[in-house]
C-alpha cells in the first residue's frame, strides 16, 4: 500500500536521510569518545570537540531558517552571543548555590535558549510581517547592536546583591564580589562546565526538534510559505506566525549553541560574535546544502577542522582554506559532479534493493 | 558536445584530486618547528607560544615571534642548553588560542611564552595550570591572565607569569608620574577605546589613581572599533574644556590619527601615552614630526645606548626588513632569555617532564633577578606579576629620549 503512494515514498526516502544523520553523528561521537577514553585523541582534537558541536547546532538552526523557511538571517552570531552571555552570567551567579556542574550547565543552556528565543520573537514579529529581504537587514543590524550593547554592560554581584551599570562602570563590589560582565573584557573566570557529551546531546536534540518540525503540519506550512507566499496565504496559512515559528526555533538553537560555547572557555569577549562569525555559520549552511542537515553537519566539521589541520602550512593556511572553500562551492554546484554523485548513489541503492 | 563533457569531467576530476591531495598533505605533514632547532644532535628544551600572526593584531604576534626566534638562535649559538621554539597563530581569539595550545601540547612543549594578547591568554591560563606547564607571557597584560579571580586580584594560577606590566600598574604609574610632574599639564583630558580591554583597563586605574592624587580630569572621551578614524569631536571637546594634557591609553594606530587631527585643528597640548603608544615612530605613512614632544611610559626604547639594546635592535632590523623593534618584541626577547637563565640555574634537562620543568622554573622565577632589555633587576612575585620600573621617555627629533625623574 505504502509504496503506491508517491508521497509515502518521499517520506520514506526522507526518513532514510534523517536516520543517516543520526547514525553518522552517533558513530562520530562514539569513535571520538572511545579515542578520548583510551588516550588516543590528540589535545588539538580534544579542544575542537565542543566548538564543533556548538557550530553544528547553530548551523542546524540557521539552516531551518535559511533553507526550510527561506528567510536570510545574517545575525546568527548575535543570537549565539545572547545565549552565551546569558548562560555565562547564570552559571556564574549560580556557582555557589548550585554546585553540580551538570545541573548548572542544563540551567544555563535553558536560560540561553529562552533569552535568544525572546530576542527572536521581538525581532521576528515586526520584520516577518514584511515581504522581502528585511529579515536579513534587521538581523545584520541586530548582530552589531548586541555586540555594542554587551561591550558596554557591566554586571556584577556580591553579598549585597546584583549591580548593573551601562556605558560607564559604576559598579563597586564588596571584596569577594564577582563581575559577571565586564564591558569590553566580557566575562572572565568562567568555570568550564561544557563537555563533549553535552554537545552531542544538544546536536541530537536539535536534530530531533528540527526534523519533527519540518515533517509536521507546521513544517509543511513553513515550506509552503517559502515556495509560494500567495498560494499559502490563499489556503489560510498565517504567514507571519508560521515564519516566526521557524525563526524563533532557529534563534533559540543559536542560543543553545552559544550557551555551550560560552561555558567551554574561561573567558568570552563580545567581539567574538561579530559579523564574520555570522557569515561563517552561513557558509557552513550554504556549503552543506540548504535544507540538508546532514550536509550542514559535514560542512561544519570539515570547515572548522580544516584551518587547524593546515597549521603545518604556516603562512599559507588561510590561502589554502580559501581555495578549498571556493573549490567546494564550485564542485557542489557542478552538474557533472552532481550527475556522477547521483549515479553512484543510484548504483548503491540499486544493489541494496537487488539484495533485498 | 561529447568532447566538452569529457573535458569538464577531466577538470572536475583534477580539481577533486588536488583537493584530496591538499587535505591529506595537511593531515599527514610533520609539525614544522619554527626558530632555531637543536644543533649537534643535543636534545632541545621545547618552548611553545601563541599569538596573532594573522588578522588585525598580527603586528604584535609577528614582532613577538621574530624576537623570540632571534633570542633562541642566539642562545643556541652559544652552545650550552639548547632550545626549540614553536609559535602558533591564535588570531587574537580565545577559541583559536585553545586549539593552538592543543597543537603545542601535542608537540610536547615543556615551557611556554603563553599568549601575546590578553583575552586569549585568559582562556589558556587554566589549561597551563591543569597540565602543569610553565608560561611566561611577553605581553598579555590583563589581570585575568594570571589570576582566577581577576576582580579581586586573588587566587593566582601560580605557573603563569608576565614579562610586561599589568594594565592597572600602567594606569597607576601614569597618574603618579603626572602628579610628580605638574609642569606637563594640570588639566587632563583622556581619550580611550572603550571596547578594548587593554585601553579601558589602563583608563579605569588611571582615573581612580588620578582622583587619589588630586589630578584634575576635565574631559573623558571614548571611541570604539567602528569610529576609530575621526577624533575631531573628542579633540574639540578636550580643547573647549581647556585641557593642556591629553592622556592616551591606546595603541599607536589611533594615537597617530589623534596627533594628526590635533595638529590640523591647531590644538597642541602635551600628549601622554603608555606602552601601547610604542611603535608610533615606525608607523608607515605617519609624519613622525607630529609625535615630537609626546611623552610615554614604556619599559623599552629602541634607541637606548646600552650594548644589549643596540645589538638586539641591529639584529632584529636585519631579520625584519629594517623594522624597528617595539616593546612587544623586546618583552618576548627578554622572556626567552629569562626562561633560559632560569633553566641554566635550575639545571633543567631536555628530557624532563613539563611538570618537573614547571616546578623548577616556578621556584627560579620567584627567587631570581633578571637583567634584560626591558629593565634591570627584574623580579617576579609568587602570583606571577613582574616588578620593574617603567621609564618615561619623550620623543625628540624622532627618537626616544629618557626623561629624568
Amino acid at each position: 500500500m505504502k509504496k503506491k503512494n508517491p508521497f509515502g515514498r518521499i517520506l520514506e526516502r526522507d526518513q532514510g536521510r534523517r536516520a543517516l544523520s543520526f547514525i553518522l553523528i552517533t558513530a562520530l561521537y562514539l569513535i571520538m569518545e572511545a579515542m578520548m577514553r583510551s588516550g588516543n585523541l590528540s589535545s588539538l582534537f580534544q579542544s575542537l570537540l565542543v566548538p564543533v558541536c556548538c557550530y553544528i547546532v547553530a548551523a542546524i538552526g540557521l539552516n531551518l531558517n535559511v533553507g526550510v523557511s527561506g528567510e536570510l538571517n545574517l545575525g546568527q552570531a548575535g543570537f549565539m552571543s545572547v545565549g552565551a552571555f546569558t548562560a555565562v552570567c547564570v552559571s556564574g551567579y549560580l556557582s555557589a548555590s548550585v554546585p553540580s556542574g551538570i545541573l548548572r550547565l542544563v540551567l544555563a543552556i535553558l536560560a540561553g535558549i529562552l533569552s535568544a528565543a525572546l530576542f527572536g520573537i521581538i525581532i521576528g514579529i515586526p520584520v516577518l510581517k514584511l515581504q522581502g529581504d528585511y529579515l536579513a537587514i534587521v538581523t545584520l543590524a541586530f548582530g552589531q547592536i548586541i555586540k555594542s550593547l554587551i561591550t558596554n554592560m557591566y554586571l556584577g554581584f556580591d553579598e549585597n546583591g546584583i549591580q548593573f551599570s551601562f556605558v560607564e562602570n559604576k559598579t563597586s563590589l564588596a571584596p569577594g564580589g564577582k563581575m559577571l560582565l565586564n564591558g569590553p573584557m566580557g566575562a572572565t573566570g568562567t568555570e568550564k562546565i561544557s563537555n563533549f557529551t553535552a554537545g552531542f546531546i544538544l546536536i541530537v536534540l536539535s536534530l530531533l526538534v528540527v526534523y519533527n518540525l519540518i515533517y509536521s503540519r507546521s513544517g509543511r506550512a513553513i515550506q509552503a510559505c517559502r515556495d509560494n507566499r500567495i498560494a499559502a496565504e490563499s489556503i489560510g496559512i498565517n504567514i507571519t506566525s508560521t515564519k516566526l515559528l521557524a525563526f524563533t526555533v532557529s534563534s533559540s538553537l543559536a542560543g543553545a549553541a552559544g550557551a555551550l560555547y560560552g561555558l567551554n572557555y574561561s573567558t568570552l569577549v563580545p567581539a567574538k560574535f561579530d559579523f564574520n562569525t555570522s557569515i561563517l555559520i552561513l557558509v557552513y549552511v550554504v556549503l552543506g546544502g540548504l535544507g540538508n542537515m546532514t550536509g550542514t553537519m559535514a560542512a561544519t566539521i570539515i570547515l572548522v577542522l580544516l584551518p587547524e589541520l593546515l597549521r603545518s602550512m604556516q603562512d599559507y593556511r588561510m590561502l589554502i582554506y580559501a581555495i578549498v572553500l571556493i573549490l567546494i562551492m564550485i564542485l557542489t554546484n557542478n552538474d557533472t559532479v552532481r550527475t556522477n554523485m547521483t549515479r553512484v548513489k543510484n548504483r548503491i541503492f540499486a544493489k541494496k534493493e537487488g539484495r533485498a | 558536445m561529447k568532447k566538452y563533457g569529457l573535458m569538464k569531467k577531466c577538470i572536475s576530476a583534477a580539481l577533486s584530486l588536488s583537493l584530496m591531495v591538499s587535505l591529506s598533505a595537511c593531515g599527514g605533514a610533520a609539525p614544522a618547528a619554527s626558530g632555531g632547532a637543536s644543533q649537534g644532535g643535543a636534545a632541545a628544551i621545547k618552548i611553545g607560544g601563541s599569538g596573532p600572526l594573522t588578522g588585525p593584531a598580527a603586528v604584535y604576534g609577528n614582532a613577538v615571534k621574530a624576537a623570540a626566534e632571534l633570542a633562541v638562535e642566539e642562545i643556541n649559538a652559544k652552545g650550552g642548553l639548547q632550545f626549540e621554539l614553536r609559535f602558533e597563530d591564535d588570531t587574537h581569539d580565545a577559541e583559536k588560542a585553545v586549539t593552538a595550545y592543543g597543537v603545542l601540547k601535542d608537540w610536547g612543549m615543556q615551557a611556554s611564552l603563553g599568549t601575546v594578547t590578553s583575552a586569549p591568554g585568559a582562556a589558556v591560563s587554566q589549561m597551563y595550570q591543569d597540565d602543569g606547564i610553565f608560561a611566561l607571557s611577553p605581553s598579555a597584560s590583563s589581570l585575568a591572565v594570571i589570576y582566577h579571580d581577576s576582580d579581586n586580584a586573588s587566587d593566582p594560577y601560580g605557573n603563569v607569569f608576565q614579562m610586561c606590566f599589568t594594565d592597572p600598574n600602567q594606569g597607576i604609574a601614569s597618574a603618579d608620574y603626572l602628579q610628580s610632574h605638574p609642569d606637563l599639564g594640570s588639566k587632563i583630558a583622556i581619550i580611550y577605546k572603550n571596547d578594548d580591554n587593554y585601553s579601558s583597563g589602563v583608563y579605569a586605574k588611571f582615573k581612580s589613581q588620578a582622583d587619589v592624587n588630586g589630578l584634575e580630569v576635565v574631559y573623558e572621551g571614548t571611541f570604539d572599533d567602528s569610529n576609530a578614524s575621526d577624533f575631531t569631536v573628542q579633540l574639540k571637546k578636550a580643547q573647549d574644556a581647556g585641557a593642556d594634557l591629553v592622556f592616551l591609553p591606546i595603541y599607536y594606530d589611533p594615537a597617530s590619527l589623534i596627533l594628526t587631527q590635533a595638529n590640523q585643528m591647531g590644538y597642541a597640548p602635551t600628549f601622554f601615552g603608555v606602552d601601547g603608544m610604542d611603535g608610533i615612530l615606525t608607523l608607515e605613512g605617519f609624519d613622525t614630526s607630529l609625535a615630537e614632544g609626546v611623552y610615554l611610559l614604556t619599559p623599552f626604547s629602541a634607541d637606548a645606548n646600552d650594548d644589549l639594546t643596540q645589538n638586539f635592535t641591529k639584529n632584529y632590523r636585519t631579520r625584519m626588513k629594517d623594522e624597528i623593534p617595539n616593546q612587544f618584541a623586546a618583552d618576548a626577547y627578554d622572556c626567552v632569555y629569562a626562561i633560559a637563565q632560569a633553566c641554566e640555574a635550575a639545571g633543567i634537562k631536555a628530557d624532563m617532564s613539563p611538570q618537573d620543568v614547571c616546578d623548577a622554573l616556578k621556584q627560579q622565577f620567584t627567587s631570581m633577578t633578571f637583567n634584560g632589555l626591558t629593565g634591570q633587576n627584574v623580579t617576579w612575585s609568587e602570583s606571577g606579576e613582574v616588578s620593574k620600573s617603567p621609564k618615561a621617555v619623550m620623543i625628540q627629533n624622532g627618537v626616544y629620549v629618557g626623561v629624568d625623574d
